[in-house]
């Protein structure tokens, strides 16, 4: 589980979220459930990390879900049509069991 | 805010920073316009991804180029104007982002985003090169809407193809 928070935009955030989910993958954790109830914020450089990010993980055999999007993030989601790409969960106990 | 119009302009530097810049000093306009929670938010991402379509895809993240933001509010709407120094593109160039072959894209949402949020939005070639974003938001109703409208400044978009 890794909680994310603030803005996930072009610059230090992106590449906060870039480097925090390639440490898991290269330290073999690749079932990564990504909080972001606290994410408010995110543009077109942050949808293009999560996209990054789900990829690479599928890439190497691994998961990665998504958890407590924010109003913000869920509608951009969905104007993206990626909402039906991720794994979204609105419970940590469901995300952690989707695993199973 | 008056009605009057009133022209802003600010050149940007091709750096990441600038982006910030852009969306707070838009938002600091839109507010001031009267603009919504819901519609500065909106306007702020756009101009988010103007600049940065401009800084990555315009000036190609070179630092000598230059960034060129002006904000135009008319009687009747905020428009926004990016204008980088690169070598400009058409919408009809833009992949589709929505595409099922694109959908797992890293990049190339900016301009769709512009398009979903702002009321108009064009791309047109910059007056010395590169291209131009030109977007626009209709202002909010007023209550009381007998002033008149002494005409606009600066160019009014249509929507693109």
């Amino acid at each position: 589980m890794v909680d994310l928070s603030g803005k996930i935009t072009l610059g230090e955030g992106s590449a906060l979220l870039r480097k925090t989910v390639r440490g898991l993958l290269d330290d073999k954790r690749t079932k990564i459930v990504l909080n972001l109830a606290d994410v408010d914020y995110i543009d077109s450089s942050g949808i293009g990390e999560l996209v990054s990010a789900f990829t690479t993980s599928k890439g190497r055999g691994g998961e990665l879900k998504l958890l407590h999007l924010t109003k913000k993030v869920h509608d951009l989601l969905q104007l993206t049509k990626l909402y039906t790409v991720f794994d979204v969960y609105t419970d940590e106990s469901s995300a952690l069991r989707s695993f199973q | 805010m008056g009605t009057d119009p009133k022209h802003l302009e600010i050149t940007l530097e091709t750096q990441v920073e600038s982006v910030n810049l852009a969306e707070e000093m838009c938002l600091r306009v839109a507010e001031a316009a009267g603009f919504g929670e819901d519609d500065c938010y909106k306007i702020g991402m756009s101009v988010r991804e103007g600049v940065i379509n401009a800084f990555h895809y315009g000036n190609q993240e070179r630092p000598e180029k230059k960034i060129h933001l002006a904000v135009d509010l008319t009687g009747d709407k905020m428009i926004i104007h990016v204008l980088d120094e690169g070598q400009g593109f058409t919408l009809a160039e833009v992949p589709d982002p929505l595409a099922e072959e694109n959908l797992l894209s890293t990049s190339g949402r900016g301009i769709f985003l512009m398009r979903a949020f702002m009321d108009e939005f064009d791309v047109v070639p910059g007056r010395t090169g590169g291209a131009e974003i030109v977007m626009a938001k209709k202002l909010p109703l007023q209550e009381n809407p007998g002033s008149n409208g002494k005409g606009s400044q600066g160019s009014s978009p249509h929507q693109g193809a």
